[in-house]
C-alpha cells in the first residue's frame, strides 16, 4: 500500500485506502469522517497511517525517518503534559463530547508534529499550500501569529462559553468556568506554540533557499557582464597575444574584487550618493578600461535611490556594451532628471545591429539591462540599424514605486 | 562621429572663401594640433597666448573667427571677448575648452562666443564649427545643450525680464536641444523631428540669442549653484 499524491487532500492516506482496496476514494473519506464523528480514532488512525504507510515513489515511510529525529520526538513527548492539562481541563468542563474525541485527536497532533518535521520536501510544500490559506495567505510571519493566536483564544472562549452556558450551575461558584476557560487558552497557546515555532523556522529555511537561487540569478548575469564578455573578446583579439595578457589582467583583478572583496563587477561604492557623481564614475572607470572617450551630458541631478543605482548598472552595460562592439571610438551618454523620472540615453555612431535579430545566447541587452530595470519597474527602449550606430534608451522612476 | 556633412560647408566646397582665423590658446602643441587639423582649409592670421596680447592682435587684424580657449592666463576666454566685441563686434567668436565648468561655458556664451565646443572635437568637425560660426550660425556641442537646459530648466521663477519670451525655451527649441545633447548632429535632429537642417539651425540661433539677451536672473545664480555643487 502507497499513500497517494495524486488524489490526496492532505496526507493522501484515503486514496491509498482506495488504490489497495478498490473502493471508491470518495467513499472512503466520507468513512473516515463518519469515524472521526463518531469517535475521533478515525482522526488517530489518519495520522499513524501517513506516517507508516509510505508515499507512492518512495520506499521508506515518514516513521524510519522520524525516530532519527530526536528534537522532534523531544518536542512529541514535551507536548505529553500539554495533552495531560488539557485533558483534565476539558474533562472538568464536563464537555463530554471534546472530552470523547479528544485523546486521539491530541494523539494525532502529536503525530503530526513528526509527519511535518519528517516529511520529504516535495510533501512539505503540499502540507504548507495546505496550511497556508488556513492560517492567512500571504500574510507575513507576524501576521499569521496574531491570527494564530486570535483562533486559538476564540476556539478556548468558545468552548469556555459554551460549556458555561450548558452546565454552569447558578450555585456552584462561577470561578469553575472561568478557571476552566483561562486554563483551556493557556493550552491552545503552549499547544499551538512550539508547533509553529518549528513551522516558521522550517519556513524561514524554505526562504532562505529562495533567497540563495536569486543570488545564483544574479551571479549569473555578473559573470555574463565579465566574465564571458570578456573571454569573448579574448577571442576577437586572438592574434594581438599582448591585448589578450592585458584583457586577462583585467578581468582577473575584476574577478577577484568580486569574489575576495564583495564587490560586484563596476558596482557603485555606496559613498556615491548624487546621479551625477555616479555617472562621472562610470565616465571615469569605463574610458580607463576600453580606451574609448565617453562624452558625458547631464541636465540636473538627484540623489541616487536603490532605482537609479540599477539605472546607472544598466546605463554601464549599455555603454560598455557599445564600447565592445561598436566599433566607435566615442559614446554618448546623455542623463537628464526631470521632476518624475530619470531618462538616459546612450548613443553610439558605431555598425549598428538589427535589434530583431540579435541571437538568444548574447544575452546582454535582453537580460541584463531589461531585468535590471524591470525590478524597479524602469524601461528601456533600443534604437539600432546596420551601419547607423545604436541608442539605448534608458528611462526609471525617481521615486521608487511602493511595492 | 561623422566629418563633415554633405550640402553643409566644409572641406569640400573650396569655392567659399577661406576664412580667416585666430587661435587664442595657451597650450603650444594644442595650437598647432589644431592649426595642422584645419589644414588649408583656413587661413590663420595669428595666434596668442594670453588675453592681452590677443585683444591687442585681434582688434588689429580684424579676423573671421576666433577660436577662443575658455581658460586662459590673464583673465580669460571672458577678458578676450569684453576687449574685443565692443570695438568689433563682426568678428565671431567660438569657444573651445577641456573645462567641464558649466558657468565659465555660459559666461562666454553670455559674453558673446557664437559657439563652444570641447577639444576631443575631431578635426573635420572643429572645421565645420569654425565654417558655421563664420557663416553666422551658432555651435552648440552636446555640453552645451546639456547647460543651457540645465539652465533653463530652473524656470520655477515667475518671469521678470522686459521680454518674457527671452527667458524661456519653447518646447521645440527643448526638443532640438535635448537631441543635441544626446549626440545627434543637426542633420539627424532635422530628420527625427522632420524639420530641415535650416530649421534646426534657425532654433538653436534663436536660443543662443535668448542665452545671451535674457535677463534672467537665475541664469547667473543657476551658474553660482553650479560651483557649489
Amino acid at each position: 500500500m502507497r499513500r497517494s499524491p495524486d488524489t490526496r487532500v492532505l496526507g493522501g492516506v484515503c486514496g491509498g485506502v482506495s488504490a489497495a482496496t478498490g473502493i471508491d476514494v470518495m467513499l472512503v473519506r466520507i468513512g473516515f469522517v463518519l469515524l472521526t464523528v463518531s469517535s475521533g480514532v478515525a482522526v488517530l488512525i489518519y495520522a499513524l497511517a501517513w506516517l507508516l504507510v509510505p508515499i507512492e515513489g518512495e520506499d521508506s515511510n515518514i516513521l524510519s525517518r522520524a525516530v532519527n529525529d530526536r528534537r522532534g520526538i523531544r518536542l512529541v513527548v514535551a507536548l505529553v503534559p500539554v495533552m495531560i492539562v488539557l485533558q483534565v481541563v476539558v474533562s472538568a468542563l464536563h464537555v463530554g463530547y471534546v472530552g470523547f474525541i479528544g485523546w486521539p485527536t491530541f494523539l494525532a497532533g502529536g503525530l503530526a508534529v513528526l509527519i511535518w518535521r519528517n516529511a520529504s520536501e516535495k510533501e512539505k510544500v503540499w502540507i504548507n499550500d495546505d496550511l497556508v490559506p488556513l492560517l492567512g495567505a500571504g500574510s507575513r510571519g507576524h501576521a499569521r501569529w496574531v491570527l494564530v493566536t486570535r483562533v486559538g483564544v476564540g476556539v478556548a472562549l468558545g468552548l469556555g462559553g459554551a460549556s458555561l452556558l450548558v452546565y454552569g450551575h447558578a450555585s456552584s461558584a462561577a470561578l469553575r468556568p472561568i478557571g476552566g476557560a483561562v486554563l483551556v487558552i493557556g493550552a491552545l497557546v503552549v499547544i499551538f506554540g512550539p508547533w509553529w515555532l518549528s513551522l516558521v523556522r522550517d519556513l524561514m529555511a524554505e526562504r532562505q533557499a529562495r533567497a540563495l537561487a536569486e543570488e545564483r540569478a544574479q551571479m549569473a548575469a555578473h559573470v555574463h557582464d565579465s566574465v564571458l564578455q570578456t573571454l569573448a573578446l579574448i577571442q576577437r583579439s586572438a592574434d594581438d597575444p599582448q591585448h589578450v595578457v592585458q584583457l586577462a589582467r583585467a578581468q582577473e583583478r575584476e574577478l577577484r574584487a568580486w569574489l575576495f572583496e564583495g564587490r560586484p563587477p563596476g558596482a557603485l561604492s555606496d559613498d556615491v550618493t548624487m546621479l551625477a557623481e555616479g555617472v562621472g564614475l562610470l565616465q571615469r572607470q569605463i574610458e580607463a578600461d576600453h580606451g574609448i572617450t565617453v562624452q558625458v551630458v547631464m541636465v540636473g541631478d538627484c540623489e541616487l535611490t536603490a532605482a537609479l543605482r540599477a539605472l546607472l548598472d544598466a546605463a554601464r552595460e549599455a555603454t560598455v556594451n557599445a564600447a565592445k562592439w561598436s566599433g566607435a571610438p566615442q559614446v554618448s551618454l546623455y542623463a537628464e532628471v526631470e521632476p518624475d523620472t530619470v531618462m538616459l540615453f546612450v548613443r553610439d555612431r558605431g555598425r549598428g545591429f538589427d535589434p530583431g535579430a540579435v541571437p538568444e545566447d548574447r544575452q546582454g541587452i535582453a537580460q541584463s539591462i531589461r531585468a535590471r530595470l524591470s525590478r524597479f519597474g524602469g524601461t528601456v527602449v533600443i534604437r539600432s540599424a546596420p551601419g547607423e550606430g545604436a541608442e539605448v534608451e534608458l528611462s526609471m522612476a525617481r521615486h521608487e514605486l511602493v511595492r | 562621429m561623422s566629418g563633415p556633412a554633405s550640402g553643409e560647408p566644409g572641406a569640400a566646397e573650396p569655392a567659399i572663401r577661406r576664412p580667416r582665423i585666430f587661435l587664442v590658446e595657451d597650450h603650444a602643441v594644442f595650437r598647432a594640433g589644431v592649426k595642422a587639423e584645419l589644414g588649408d582649409a583656413v587661413e590663420v592670421v595669428g595666434e596668442a597666448d594670453e588675453a592681452a596680447a590677443a585683444v591687442e592682435l585681434i582688434n588689429e587684424r580684424q579676423p573671421d573667427v576666433v577660436v577662443l580657449d575658455v581658460h586662459l592666463p590673464g583673465g580669460g576666454g571672458l577678458a578676450v571677448l569684453q576687449g574685443v566685441l565692443p570695438h568689433h563686434p563682426e568678428v565671431r567668436f567660438l569657444a573651445l575648452s577641456v573645462s567641464d565648468a558649466p558657468e565659465d561655458v555660459i559666461a562666454v556664451i553670455r559674453a558673446g562666443a557664437r559657439g563652444y565646443i570641447t577639444k576631443t572635437i575631431s578635426g573635420g568637425e572643429l572645421l565645420q564649427a569654425v565654417y558655421r560660426v563664420g557663416a553666422g550660425d551658432a555651435v552648440f556641442s552636446p555640453r552645451l545643450a546639456g547647460f543651457v537646459l540645465d539652465a533653463f530648466a530652473h524656470g520655477a521663477e515667475p518671469v521678470t525680464g522686459l521680454d518674457p519670451e527671452l527667458d524661456q525655451l519653447s518646447p521645440r527649441e527643448r526638443e532640438v536641444l535635448r537631441l543635441i545633447a544626446r549626440g545627434y548632429t543637426y542633420k539627424e535632429v532635422g530628420r527625427d523631428l522632420t524639420i530641415s537642417s535650416k530649421t534646426v539651425e534657425s532654433h538653436v540661433s534663436s536660443v543662443l540669442r535668448k542665452l545671451q539677451l535674457s535677463t534672467r536672473h537665475e541664469l547667473t545664480r543657476w551658474a553660482t549653484d553650479r560651483r557649489l555643487v
